[in-house]
């Protein structure tokens, strides 16, 4: 993370829209924020005006990356996410961003050519989306399968975006009301048959977990971005820990992109985890 | 006007400080507050040895608070004088170090280490800290126990010149009975209240929200129970308050100091909002001029009791 170029601001909404059942939109107006963010970093957003309650702000996944303004996708799950939802147009929020480190991308891991698999559970289609795109328009080779696991139909979001972009999607139900009925690790085994250079995957806790056991099982690299409860996501605090190898480390600053490998899965699944599917 | 508020022999540019555990060593929240600005910085408390924490889940907001059982993470005090100290220093910022120990001998040689080797501002003893067993009180925190609370800072008092404040922990009978026994040991000013112990339950699963079970409670939720023990306190001892819980704005700054408290200290609003510091010293300095103040000491103690 770039201490330097975090930065808190009253953000203008250019719009917040409801895309499916209980989810959100909202694109807010902030070329610091936009010039400075990478696929799978994160803001936090005050919802609650000026009350001491809710008193926290969100932590969101950044979801669109454009020149002067950056767009969320949120789902409603409590008083923080139902607050965020009643803001429309022309207010502002109050944003902190960009937070944590993104997907590795540089240095190589993603060569031209390869292939690369992205795994979604629920709202973790949010970050994902943003790295499709940019692995879209910077890797016009590379062979981009994106998996996408929800609870249900109405919660499938933004597949033809992608699917109009060249990007091929699978898709994986609860209830089978589309695509396979199943997890979307199911999906997963299946699509790393042609094996990819690495798997980017975000969702709760116990899908990443069982992406990390295969990814491992098939010595194939993954980057995983993990929820945790947090409260001021620039490492101050020490609340968002999360147990790995080295010992505990923070989510919001050395995270949310982890290896697989490095996190200690079963401590990190028992803990509990924010996560709005269940 | 002149915001300089003097505690001990120690000066400091105002009475608005930001507290231990809530802001890290400063230096996370460089470019998002301006931290030479601040009264002073307290550092995230830290033990003789290195210590893991708590398990997660750590945190979880409350109705208008923050429950937490961070557990006392650290790097332990070598790590903390080769390199948070010179990191947090690097910033401009004053600082004051807050330690805390499972026994006095550790109060000791932090207190000792700290004020040969890095000299800071001063010493805070986290005497109030849910997370640490203690081995010299049959107390769960020793802030519960008088006479341990008196031990520990009459024997720190002798190792150091540095500004000595002993924080308090409101988890107790009467308070004002440990807020004598730290002024009979010896400390400069006491500071109050470090969190409230409370549970979070979620019934659904049947289980406690936080891994270690309880935590602590701080935020806007706290700050009617924290007002009181400053007052209490006040009236009940002769050395300077330095007022803690759930401060959101600068008047609220202005209700400890009414109460008593010759300066504060922000916690969970630093969380909410990392810039808000200037925003609470900006609104503390205009209430003082729309009141004709000169300065903070004016307003100390002047709550109209009883009137
Ligand atoms: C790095 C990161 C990125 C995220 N990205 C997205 C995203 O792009 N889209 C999306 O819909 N959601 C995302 N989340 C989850 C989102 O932050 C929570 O759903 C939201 O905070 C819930 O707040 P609430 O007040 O509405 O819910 P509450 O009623 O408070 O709680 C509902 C659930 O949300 C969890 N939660 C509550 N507060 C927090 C908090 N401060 N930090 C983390 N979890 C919390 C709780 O554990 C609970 O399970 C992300 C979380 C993190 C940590
Ligand atoms: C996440 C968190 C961590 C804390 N860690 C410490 C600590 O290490 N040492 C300490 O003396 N107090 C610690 N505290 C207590 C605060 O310094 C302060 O006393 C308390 O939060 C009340 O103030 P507030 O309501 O303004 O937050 C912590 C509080 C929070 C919220
Ligand atoms: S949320 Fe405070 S350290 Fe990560």
């Amino acid at each position: 993370m770039d201490q330097k170029k975090i930065k808190s601001q009253k953000t203008a909404i250019i719009s917040n829209e409801r895309v499916a059942k209980g989810h959100f939109v909202m694109r807010l107006e902030s070329q610091e924020i936009a010039s400075g963010a990478c696929p799978g970093q994160f803001v936090t957003v005050k919802a609650g005006r000026d009350a001491t309650d809710p008193l926290l702000r969100i932590p969101l996944g950044i979801h669109k990356i454009g020149q002067k303004d950056f767009s969320l996708l949120y789902k409603v799950v409590g008083r923080g996410t139902r607050t965020l939802s009643r803001f429309v147009k022309d207010e502002s929020v109050d944003v902190l961003g960009p937070l944590g480190n993104g997907f590795p991308l540089e240095g190589g891991p993603v060569p031209g050519k390869s292939k690369v698999v992205i795994v979604s559970g629920g709202h973790g289609v949010a970050p994902l989306f943003a790295l499709a795109e940019y692995l879209r328009e910077t890797r016009p080779q590379t062979k981009i399968k994106f998996l996408m696991g929800a609870c249900t139909a109405e919660e499938v979001l933004c597949v033809k975006e992608l699917e109009e972009m060249g990007i091929s999607v699978g898709i994986a139900t609860d209830d089978g009301t589309r695509g396979c009925r199943g997890f979307v690790t199911g999906l997963m085994e299946e699509e790393i048959k042609e094996k990819p250079a690495r798997i980017f995957a975000c969702g709760p806790r116990a899908m990443l977990a069982e992406v990390a056991r295969i990814a491992e099982r098939e010595k194939i690299s993954a980057s995983v971005s993990l929820d945790a409860y947090m409260a001021c996501g620039i490492g101050a605090c020490l609340g968002c820990a999360l147990k790995t190898e080295e010992g505990y480390k923070l989510v919001c600053k050395d995270g949310p992109v982890f290896e697989a490998g490095e996190v200690l899965w079963k401590e990190a699944v028992q803990a509990r985890q924010s996560c709005g599917c269940e | 006007m002149d915001l300089k508020v003097k505690i001990g022999n120690t000066e400091f540019k105002n009475p608005v400080w930001v507290a231990s555990g809530t802001f890290g060593s400063g230096k996370e929240f460089e470019g998002l507050t301006e931290l030479r600005e601040i009264g002073a910085v307290v550092t995230k408390t830290i033990t003789l040895e290195k210590r893991e924490g708590n398990r997660p889940q750590r945190i979880v907001e409350t109705a208008s608070g923050l429950l937490n059982s961070i557990g006392l993470e650290n790097k332990g005090l070598d790590h903390f004088i080769e390199k948070t100290y010179p990191e947090a220093e690097r910033t401009g910022a004053d600082i004051i170090v807050s330690i805390a120990g499972s026994s006095c001998d550790e109060f000791l040689e932090c207190a000792e280490k700290l004020s040969e080797k890095v000299r800071p501002k001063g010493i805070e003893l986290n005497l109030s800290c849910p997370n640490v067993a203690h081995r010299d009180t049959k107390h769960k925190l020793i802030s519960q126990d008088p006479v341990s609370t008196e031990n520990i800072v009459k024997r720190t008092r002798r190792t150091t010149e540095t500004l000595l404040i002993a924080k308090l922990t409101p988890n107790v009978t009467d308070i004002t009975e440990i807020a004598r026994a730290a002024e009979a040991g010896g400390a400069d000013a006491v500071a109050l209240v470090n969190t409230y112990m409370g549970m979070a339950v979620d019934a659904f699963s049947a289980k406690p929200v936080l891994g270690n079970v309880f935590g602590g409670l701080s935020g806007p939720a706290i700050k009617p129970l924290a007002l009181k023990s400053v007052w209490d306190v006040y009236n009940s001892i002769n050395i300077p308050i330095i007022g803690i819980g759930g401060i959101m704005t600068g008047e609220d700054v202005a209700e400890f100091i009414l109460c008593g408290a010759d300066a504060v200290q922000t916690g969970t609003v630093n969380l909410v909002d990392p810039s808000s510091h200037g925003r609470i010293l900006k609104e503390f300095r205009e209430f003082l001029n729309r009141k004709g103040a000169s300065s903070p000491i004016e307003l100390k103690g002047k709550l109209a009791a009883g009137l």
